[in-house]
């Protein structure tokens, strides 16, 4: 029977079937998922479909799915940031404290807290790579400070929990033309901020699969021993990973002061987890080494199309959460069989 | 000793360390051990678990530094205190375990480190072209022939895994090769696979450091052997001084001789 064996096939070339092919991409999962909850909720709701329901849901989803896309390639990376939720939070409150209390141009307070960000971000990735701790406990210990200073200073300052009163200072309405303002499709008026997600997608994913960096930072999460061994500056890329996170947390920052106007000491909290959710179900391991950032900005799609959807709906909003607790197990054991399926070891 | 002959014969050799010495807190991982390395041959490190043979590459390659003698290369003492200063002065290694990134493409891990870059606008972005071409020519040059050099590194076999190491290390111009434990996790075949490159990369004009506890690995494809035990040096014998059995005495040591070759039959028997 071995004899007939047509000659002209090498036996190592399997036949790559389109389904072996897809599985390899990190972010097919997402895509499917979007696709079902889209096509669901666009059925089940009237609204959900509408121009205005759409400017909705992509609103809900664009900032969370800046800080996914970040996280994302920080996941990648091999590193977590409990801190990026808080940052968000913290970066408004400089900006704003900044120009509302001490009366600077807007755009001087921006990038007083840019600056802000990036010297916490790097001192997380500092403190991770020089004490080669977790990077879940240090970036606990930052996200617990940032949140007590964040109070504290505020309450110092304005003597209430919030700081507001945006809207009278110098460079307001420039910066907000930037970060906050509305674009007008068809009647409807999108939010900016929609841009700089699909931006922050794009040069995230042109970041990872194009340059140099982006080979660095599959390379370090996927085995930072063997990364240093062939030359690649493990602690510079992990600590710029940790800034670009730090980063991102000050565009959203900016974007929710300067449409808000105001700023709550207390917001972001609890927002890290969504955005580790986001870009697990967008394809990122746990482990690091492998995900996509194309991935982590539809997996924030998902969240806010569900989270908008169950609203048109008229459901409790409880709901949410079970639907995201599924969510998330599904993505983890698919992507762990994606990793077996890459990672296995034949000898 | 032959060592001080070896060095007036060829100049300055790749590699001379002279009584070199580590430790690590109260531990003395290693002691006075002195070797050569010559463009063109192989040197053998040999030694049981414990003996030393990772701390005297880890010195060699960078990762850690000597406390004690001297490490030459080409005839300047030196003290590294990163692999990329030993990359850059062309001492390459390829690690027993963690020689790739098992979750990245072939090509990238064969660039990795060292990627190939073109002009993008003001951009420097990868040549990912170039980058597949030049992988899959230099893995043919060395006789490996690979499906898709686009499949990530884990889906290859182990021994695969060390031929595209070794031929990455070659490829980057490496004049000196240090090989930890390349054979250890593989099967008979696959280990003599594995021991033809390096024979090959010797060829070459490479000054290789081969490290094993496998004197069969290590006396086919040797040109010095260096034995350790316990951090310090056994001995350090020419492949002329030397047979293969007392090697192994040597290696063993008398009495757990008898088990050891025992052992070894076993790991010679294909399974």
């Amino acid at each position: 029977m071995t004899v007939a064996a047509p000659p002209a096939l090498d036996e190592r070339i399997a036949t790559p079937g389109i389904l072996n092919r897809l599985v390899v991409r990190p972010e097919i999962g997402a895509l499917i998922g979007a696709i079902v909850v889209f096509v669901f909720f666009s059925v089940i709701t009237d609204q959900f479909l509408s121009a205005s329901g759409a400017a909705t849901w992509l609103d809900d989803a664009s900032t969370l799915g800046i800080m996914a896309v970040a996280v994302a390639l920080l996941m990648i990376g091999g590193e977590f940031d409990l801190s990026a939720g808080v940052m968000t939070a913290s970066t408004a409150l400089v900006t704003a404290i900044f120009a509302t209390q001490l009366g600077w141009n807007v755009w001087l307070a921006l990038l007083v807290s840019l600056v802000f960000a990036l010297a916490v971000g790097g001192f997380n990735g500092w403190l991770v790579m020089k004490t080669g701790l977790p990077s879940f406990i240090v970036t606990l210990g930052t996200f617990l400070a940032l949140q007590g200073l964040n109070l504290g200073v505020t309450k110092l300052v304005t003597g209430t929990v919030q700081v507001s009163g945006m809207r009278s200072t110098d460079g307001y309405s420039s910066a907000g033309s930037l970060f906050a303002s509305t674009v007008d499709i068809g009647g409807t008026e999108f939010q900016v901020s929609i841009l700089w997600w699909i931006a922050a997608a794009a040069v995230g994913a042109w970041v990872l699969l194009r340059t140099r960096f982006g080979n660095w930072i599959f390379a370090v999460g996927g085995s930072a021993v063997s990364s240093r061994a062939v030359g690649v500056p493990v602690m510079k890329t992990k600590i710029l990973l940790f800034m670009t996170t730090a980063f991102a947390g000050w565009l959203v920052g900016s974007i929710n002061i300067l449409r808000f106007a105001s700023v709550q000491a207390n917001q972001g909290i609890g927002l890290e987890f969504q955005y580790i959710i986001a870009a697990v179900i967008g394809g990122c391991l746990l482990t690091g080494g492998f995900g996509s950032a194309v991935g982590a900005a539809i997996g924030a799609l998902i969240f806010g199309m569900a989270r908008q959807g169950i609203v048109f709906a008229r459901w409790d909003s409880d709901w949410f959460m079970l639907f995201l607790g599924v969510m998330l197990l599904a993505a983890v054991l698919v992507n762990n069989a994606f990793r077996r399926k890459a990672e296995r070891v034949r000898r | 000793m032959t060592l001080e002959e070896t060095t007036q014969k060829t100049g300055n050799p790749l590699i001379e360390v002279n009584g070199v010495g580590k430790t690590y807190g109260s531990v003395i991982a290693l002691r006075d051990v002195s070797t050569v390395v010559n463009a063109g041959e192989v040197t053998c490190v040999l030694g049981d678990n414990g003996a030393g043979k990772s701390t005297l590459i880890k010195i060699l390659a960078g990762v850690h530094q000597h406390d004690t003698g001297e490490f030459k290369v080409e005839g300047e003492p030196v003290k590294f205190t990163s692999p990329r200063e030993a990359l850059d002065r062309g001492i390459a290694t390829v690690y027993q375990d963690l020689a790739v990134v098992p979750l990245m493409s072939v090509w990238r891990n064969f660039f990795l480190g060292s990627e190939p870059r073109k002009r993008f606008g003001p951009f420097q972005v990868l040549d990912r072209k170039t980058g597949r071409e030049t992988t899959k020519k230099a893995l043919s040059d060395m006789g490996i022939d690979l499906r898709d050099v686009e499949q990530p590194v884990g889906t290859l076999s182990g021994g695969e895994r060390q031929c595209v190491a070794i031929a990455r290390a070659v490829h980057f111009g490496a004049k000196v090769l240090i090989l930890d434990e390349p054979t250890a996790a593989l099967g008979v075949k696959q280990a003599g696979v594995v021991l033809k490159y390096v024979a090959q990369a010797a060829a070459r004009g490479l000054g290789v450091v081969l490290i094993t506890h496998n004197p069969h690995h290590a006396y086919p494809v040797a040109t010095r052997f260096l034995l350790l035990k316990r951090g310090v040096a056994l001995g350090s014998y020419e492949k002329s001084e030397i047979d293969i059995n007392e090697l192994t005495r040597q290696m063993a040591g008398g009495v757990e001789l008898e088990a050891l070759e025992h052992e070894l039959r076993a790991v010679e028997t294909p399974s």
